[in-house]
């Protein structure tokens, strides 16, 4: 099966080059020009993943990526010309799972969208327990005295890369190779927002984390049960 | 009845030890006083160089002082002699009429036996001398010095004054001419003992029978005296008054322009500080108020000048995002289409191929640059800013070296790495400082002619370090300072083999500037060069000095000091600071 991307940009020349590179890697690519009709194409075309640019006329990226985040789960890489912290962050917040800073190689590209792609493809039956949550890998849940909690498919992977080794403190550069797959050192404020997020969502307090506790000066850890 | 008798214990307990408080030594005493000498010296220097006010009226008193003293002298001196030269005029009057009266006297006596003579000579004289208990004149009947006659009237005089009070000198001057009257000023014990001036004047009268004698009047000018100790006693108490006067004039004036000065410093401290809404006072019309309104024109249009400036730089600001986005996305879209055409440069020409090879590395170059000058922009825009972490400076120094692990392989340098013993925390921004790293390894490796090249680490109390030795080129003189300058090259004649973008080592000295921190350099020709980057451990804390020597004379020192001594960090000098 054919994965499908959407990539959500203005430069026409842009999306239709990125639209080579992915089709040449063996991917369905749909297309959008603005954000006022990003939500309807997304409804419709109902993509593995979305590119999306951050300035976009109509709505802007960041509006459109809490949307799509509002209804669904789907990997979001956010195109960025931006390179300030706070755009990032923003965008970051905002909920989308990774960023690609323009100009970017094809390579790069494409390791982030086959990172973000790839865990679909390892369904492994295991169940976790950590803290008093307790998390079906296969079946991609989460649940709290046996309510499920909803998490994003990279918050989902952030918590079961900490929760299979609660031992071990993982510092950001580990964590982005593991959970972003990246190769070398990249942003760790992806880490310290999504680590946020996570909490926001997992902990009973999340100003006094209990599941996934921060080691000052080296990472982050799953908590003692 | 317990209190009298606890009273005077208390009393005797306090006076068994009075001596040895009270009497201290002499020694003792003469230090603590040069002590205290010498911190009110102290003090007052300290006052005149810090005080305008306090210096005007120590001058202006003295100055007063002195024309006080200069004035009252005078006047004192004028006043004396006005009042004796009175006296003298006064009493020459006086004798001479009672010298003539008496003259008279003696010439219409009848009886002429030495006897009734004496008697005569005692009354002339009572008469002559005042009549009342004032004192004020004395008199003396005495035998003429050259009269060798029998004495048959004797020495007479009106009261205790002695013969010996009348000057031989006055006594010769009558001699030589009898028909003037001879004055001179004399000193005299007065009745109580206390030496008083006095007036003498003496003249010559005829006595029936024993012939030529004189006649002395005694003034006493201790009225005058009192008069004039009256008078300075007035001068001193009316100059000390005229000086005090004259200070608190002087403090009063000096208030009035030292206190809006002492305001206008006030104001221009705050507005050094950035307050740049705080004014001067200025009412009126006078100096002080032109003071004022001169001083808030030029904070007006120092404000407005800086908003200006603030204006510029936030469209500087915007312009640089602008122009980043604007040019990063079809730069994107180049990047991607020269790949796809690198990629598939098998399928061309060789001279096409050749092309696509060349747009490939051009287009990193062009990214590099951009990025670069990106980066250079937000620092002059002020926009750059530190996302700060708890991290340990190995680390991020082996990422740095891992990236540029192939580049040394390339030009066959060895890196080595002297790590610390312990830990090397800092609080940094590690994206910053890994960059920092790679352009000086980087650095390092293109100039380091294939040698080694040694990387160390370095921390103490409040600073961490990295310092990248090379054994390459080097530095000529004097460009130690030049390498950070934007777009410097060491010899532009030099073939630029590694496409640097020339604003590495510029990011990096101001990345190491926005964390407070030096870069410094060092070279030699020949020898090779040290970059050293220190960092504070924590912001806000300054760097005393660098764990890291940068020249080979402080490691040479370093050295010799860790043979002789435990590991102490090393105070580093000299090189280029930033």
């Amino acid at each position: 099966m054919k994965h499908r991307v959407l990539i959500v940009d203005d430069d026409l020349a842009l999306s239709e080059m990125l639209g080579i590179v992915l089709r040449n890697e063996g991917l369905d690519v749909v297309l959008c020009a603005d954000g006022s009709s990003a939500m309807a194409i997304f409804r419709e075309s109902r993509p593995d993943i979305v590119l999306l640019d951050l300035m976009l006329p109509g709505i802007d990226g960041i509006e459109v990526c809490r949307r799509i985040r509002a209804e669904s789960g789907t990997p979001i890489v956010m195109l960025t010309a931006r390179t300030d912290t706070l755009d990032v962050v923003a965008g970051l917040e905002s909920g989308a799972d990774d960023y690609v800073l323009k100009p970017f190689k094809p390579q790069e590209l494409i390791a982030r969208v086959r990172a973000r792609l790839r865990r679909s493809d390892e369904p492994e039956p295991e169940g976790l327990q950590i803290g008093d949550l307790s998390i079906d890998v296969a079946g991609h849940s989460v649940k709290r005295d046996g309510k499920p909690l909803s998490l994003t498919p990279l918050e989902f992977d952030l918590l079961v890369a900490l929760a299979r080794k609660p031992w071990q403190v993982f510092t950001r550069e580990v964590l982005l190779e593991q959970v972003w797959g990246y190769r070398h050192a990249g942003d760790t404020r992806l880490v310290n927002v999504h680590v946020q997020r996570l909490r926001s969502k997992i902990e009973r307090d999340p100003e006094n984390p209990e599941i996934v506790v921060t080691v000052r000066g080296v990472g982050y850890k799953a908590g003692p049960a | 009845m317990v209190t009298p008798s606890r009273l005077v214990r208390v009393t005797l307990s306090r006076l068994a030890i009075a001596p040895a408080r009270v009497v201290p030594s002499l020694q003792t005493l003469t230090r603590r006083t040069r002590s205290a000498l010498w911190s009110t010296g102290r003090w007052f220097l300290h006052l005149w160089r810090a005080s305008l006010q306090f210096r005007v009226i120590i001058s202006t008193m003295l100055l007063g002082l002195i024309v006080v003293l200069l004035l009252g002298t005078y006047l004192y001196q004028r006043i004396a002699d006005g009042l004796v030269s009175d006296r003298i005029q006064t009493a020459r009057a006086e004798a001479a009429s009672h010298a003539s009266s008496a003259q008279s006297r003696f010439d219409s006596a009848g009886r002429t036996d030495a006897v009734s003579l004496t008697q005569l000579a005692f009354d002339v004289v009572g008469q002559a001398a005042s009549p009342g208990a004032d004192q004020s004149r004395e008199v003396i009947l005495t035998r003429a010095k050259n009269n060798t006659g029998p004495a048959s009237v004797p020495t007479v005089l009106s009261s205790d004054v002695g013969l010996p009070s009348v000057p031989a000198k006055l006594r010769d001057a009558i001699a030589a001419d009898p028909s003037h009257q001879q004055v001179q000023l004399i000193s005299i014990s007065s009745s109580e003992g206390v030496p008083v001036s006095a007036v003498i004047i003496g003249s010559r009268v005829t006595l029936p029978v024993a012939g030529q004698y004189e006649m002395y009047f005694i003034f006493p000018l201790d009225r005058e005296q009192q008069t004039l100790q009256v008078v300075g006693r007035t001068f001193a108490l009316g100059g000390i008054a005229l000086v005090l006067l004259v200070g608190a004039v002087a403090f009063v004036v000096t208030r009035l322009v030292v206190d809006p000065v002492r305001r206008a410093a006030l104001v221009a401290q705050r507005l050094s500080s950035g307050r740049l809404h705080e004014r001067m006072r200025a009412r009126g019309e006078d100096d002080i108020a032109k003071l004022g309104k001169s001083f808030n024109a030029m904070a007006d249009s120092l404000q407005k000048q800086i908003r200006q400036l603030e204006d510029l730089s936030r469209v500087q600001q915007r312009f640089v995002s602008d122009v980043s986005h604007e040019l990063r996305t079809p730069l994107t879209t180049i990047r991607l289409a020269g790949d796809l055409i690198h990629d598939s440069r098998g399928d061309f020409d060789p001279s096409v191929a050749r092309s696509a090879e060349l747009l490939h590395t051009e287009i990193d170059r062009f990214e590099s640059l951009l990025t670069d000058l990106l980066e250079i922009s937000r620092f002059d825009a002020g926009a750059a800013v530190l996302d700060l972490e708890a991290t340990d400076l190995r680390h991020t120094t082996q990422r740095a070296i891992e990236s540029v692990a192939a580049l040394a392989a390339l030009r066959g340098s060895r890196l080595e790495v002297i790590p610390t013993e312990g830990p090397c925390v800092a609080e940094i921004d590690p994206r910053r400082v890994e960059r920092i790293l790679r352009n000086l390894l980087v650095n390092a490796i293109e100039h380091g002619e294939g040698r080694p090249v040694t990387i160390r680490l370095g921390v103490n109390q409040n600073a961490v370090a990295v310092s990248v030795r090379d054994s390459g080129v080097g530095l000529r003189p004097g460009e130690a300072g030049l390498v950070f300058t934007r777009f410097w090259r060491a010899d532009p004649a030099r073939a630029r083999t590694s496409g640097g973008t020339g604003l590495g080592l510029a990011i990096s000295h101001d990345d190491a500037r926005l964390h407070e921190g030096w870069l410094q350099a060092w070279g030699e020709p020949g020898v090779g060069s040290c970059f050293r980057l220190t960092l504070p451990r924590r912001t806000g804390v300054p760097i005393e000095r660098s764990p890291l020597p940068l020249t080979p004379d402080e490691e040479r020192s370093a050295a010799a000091q860790a043979q002789a001594t435990a590991y102490r960090p090393v105070s580093a000098s000299g090189g280029a600071e930033t």
